[in-house]
């Protein structure tokens, strides 16, 4: 298993509703989620927006640390490792963002954007890592000296992409990451990321609202409603036979490219 | 059939010389729901800003002629020309949290464009904003008129705005993305409460959108752009049954459809983009010449 999650839970401090004296009251985002992701697997997490999809991914990345429950990465429990220990492991699961333009640094030129993270994992022979992960995403090598500004969206990306992959990792989280994206070139960063999963023996958690793009690209869906699962199974089977009101809710929803679609 | 908006020729370009809109021509009929779709940077949401009078000031009309309800509104000094969009036509914009003004209760704001532009009695114009909220089912209107944007849901605040864009009876809506914001479920609320109130107000409505399968759902003809280009236009059934023109397709095929998994999501072929790109450049080199 690469992720065995139980029992999951997270809440944030909720400051707009602290009373003149005592504690600040906490809203709870996760509310006890419970599955597991097999190795290997594209699983998609589904939900509408304040779900707790991102803050679900964020979690299994201890980027926010859980207040119930446990999180084992491969095996090991890293639901309260401390960060210095964390580091070792960080190498080994990473993410991609949903907007490429806030989250690469406009001062720096791909190839440094790229290389960042091998530094901080002491890793050498940086040149040749970065000239590998942008033939892997399918940008030519000359795009290292590039700015993220001089980038289309769907090559900006690329990018996001290349640096997740050039470490190596066993494990990507990807939050939304098509969604700011024109349907042609989302159509190319997903088939690319289908071919990467393939070619790297990758597991992929897939963060989306949009429940086509999930289908054609996931192994197993989830789908969450106010922090908690309210489904979970093999993608084709949850799609053809929903068995919650909310999935089917949410399916019916979707607008198809088709004036035949019973939609009203 | 009438056309209420009509744009003959438009030609837009950044005042540096690039263009932005190439003889971009369409007819929107009284009560007729017409979409623009497109990729990002195609000009969509040019078109009706340059209805709306709201084009950046990089952006200056270089050609053409925009008529609205039979009058050519190039022909009008500024203030009318103003004086005319306001009365006739109105927005409906994409994300409800930037065009609501945050420091500002809900009430002003759907009735200022009353009071200031129409020149209402602020009774009566408060009067219309609880009808209209009512219209757009939202409960309890009278204190929702006193709330701040921040205190109500997304889909809340873009029914408001949608209340505030038909509160003059304006006979032309451009609904500019007005769900990209939103989540599927309501997505699907708003888009139907959009439909509902065109029909209940018999207006003539410009859809503004990327997504081809709201558009399925939307609208009654299309124009679709590529670089400013109207490449197509198409009755809704006869786009989705039968486009025409390659890049149409290539679009439709790209789009995922969760009932088509392995059919959908093919991005657009390298050959038939360089073929529109060519189409474009032999347009600029006719208006050129």
């Amino acid at each position: 298993m690469m992720y065995e999650i139980r029992d999951l839970k997270l809440s944030f401090p909720d400051i707009s509703r602290k009373p003149l004296l005592g504690p600040v009251p906490r809203i709870e985002v996760l509310k006890g989620l419970s599955f597991d992701v097999p190795k290997g697997v594209v699983l998609g997490i589904v939900g509408g927006s304040g779900s707790g999809k991102s803050t679900l991914g964020r979690a299994m990345l201890r980027l926010l640390e859980p207040t119930g429950g446990t999180i084992r990465f491969d095996g090991q429990d890293i639901t309260h490792t401390p960060e210095e220990h964390l580091r070792a492991v960080r190498q080994r699961f990473q993410m991609i963002f949903q907007d490429p333009m806030s989250s690469l640094n406009p001062r720096r030129r791909v190839g440094a954007i790229i290389s960042g993270p091998l530094r901080l994992h002491g890793m050498t022979d940086l040149r040749s890592r970065v000239n590998e992960a942008l033939d892997m995403v399918g940008l030519p090598r000359n795009f290292a000296t590039r700015y993220p500004h001089e980038l289309s969206g769907g090559q900006r990306q690329r990018v996001g992409i290349a640096r997740a992959i050039a470490l190596r990792p066993e494990f990507i989280l990807a939050d939304e990451i098509v969604s700011g994206l024109d349907v042609s070139s989302q159509a190319q960063v997903l088939n690319l990321l289908e071919e990467l999963v393939r070619d790297l023996g990758l597991t992929l958690a897939f963060v989306s609202h949009d429940l086509s793009v999930i289908r054609r690209l996931c192994d197993r869906t989830l789908v969450l409603h106010h922090g908690m699962i309210v489904e979970e199974g093999a993608t084709a089977a949850l799609f053809d036979a929903p068995q919650t009101a909310y999935t089917q809710e949410l399916l019916a929803a979707i607008p198809l490219p088709d004036p035949d679609q019973p939609w009203r | 059939m009438n056309s209420f908006l009509e744009v003959r020729n438009l030609n837009l370009s950044l005042k540096a010389g690039m263009p932005i809109l190439r003889s971009v021509s369409l007819n929107v009929a009284a009560g007729q729901v017409h979409g623009l779709v497109g990729e990002s940077g195609a000009g969509k949401s040019m078109i009706g800003k340059a209805v709306l009078g709201t084009l950046p000031r990089a952006l200056q009309v270089t050609s053409g002629e925009i008529w609205l309800d039979g009058v050519n509104l190039n022909s009008l000094p500024t203030a009318e020309r103003r004086k005319t969009i306001g009365a006739k036509a109105a927005l409906i914009p994409q994300d409800p949290l930037t065009a609501l003004n945050p420091s500002k209760r809900i009430g002003p704001q759907i009735t200022r464009r009353l009071v200031d532009i129409l020149g209402w009695q602020k009774s009566d114009a408060e009067a219309r904003a609880v009808e209209l909220l009512h219209e757009v089912h939202i409960p309890d209107p009278a204190r929702v008129m006193k709330s701040y944007p921040h205190e109500l849901s997304g889909g809340m605040r873009q029914r408001i705005l949608i209340a505030s864009a038909f509160a003059a009876e304006p006979k032309l809506i451009i609904a500019d993305e007005p769900t990209t914001a939103l989540d599927v479920t309501v997505q699907k609320q708003i888009l139907r409460l959009i439909a509902e109130m065109q029909q209940r107000h018999d207006t003539a409505l410009l859809f503004v959108t990327h997504d081809l399968g709201v558009v399925s759902k939307t609208c009654d003809t299309l124009s679709v752009l590529y670089a400013g280009k109207v490449i197509e236009e198409a009755r809704m059934r006869r786009f989705f049954t039968r486009p025409i023109h390659p890049y149409s397709a290539a679009l439709l095929k790209a789009t995922p459809t969760y009932t088509n998994p392995r059919g959908s999501l093919t991005p657009v072929p390298q050959s038939v983009i360089d073929a529109t790109e060519r189409e474009v450049r032999e347009h600029d080199m006719r208006a050129s010449r």
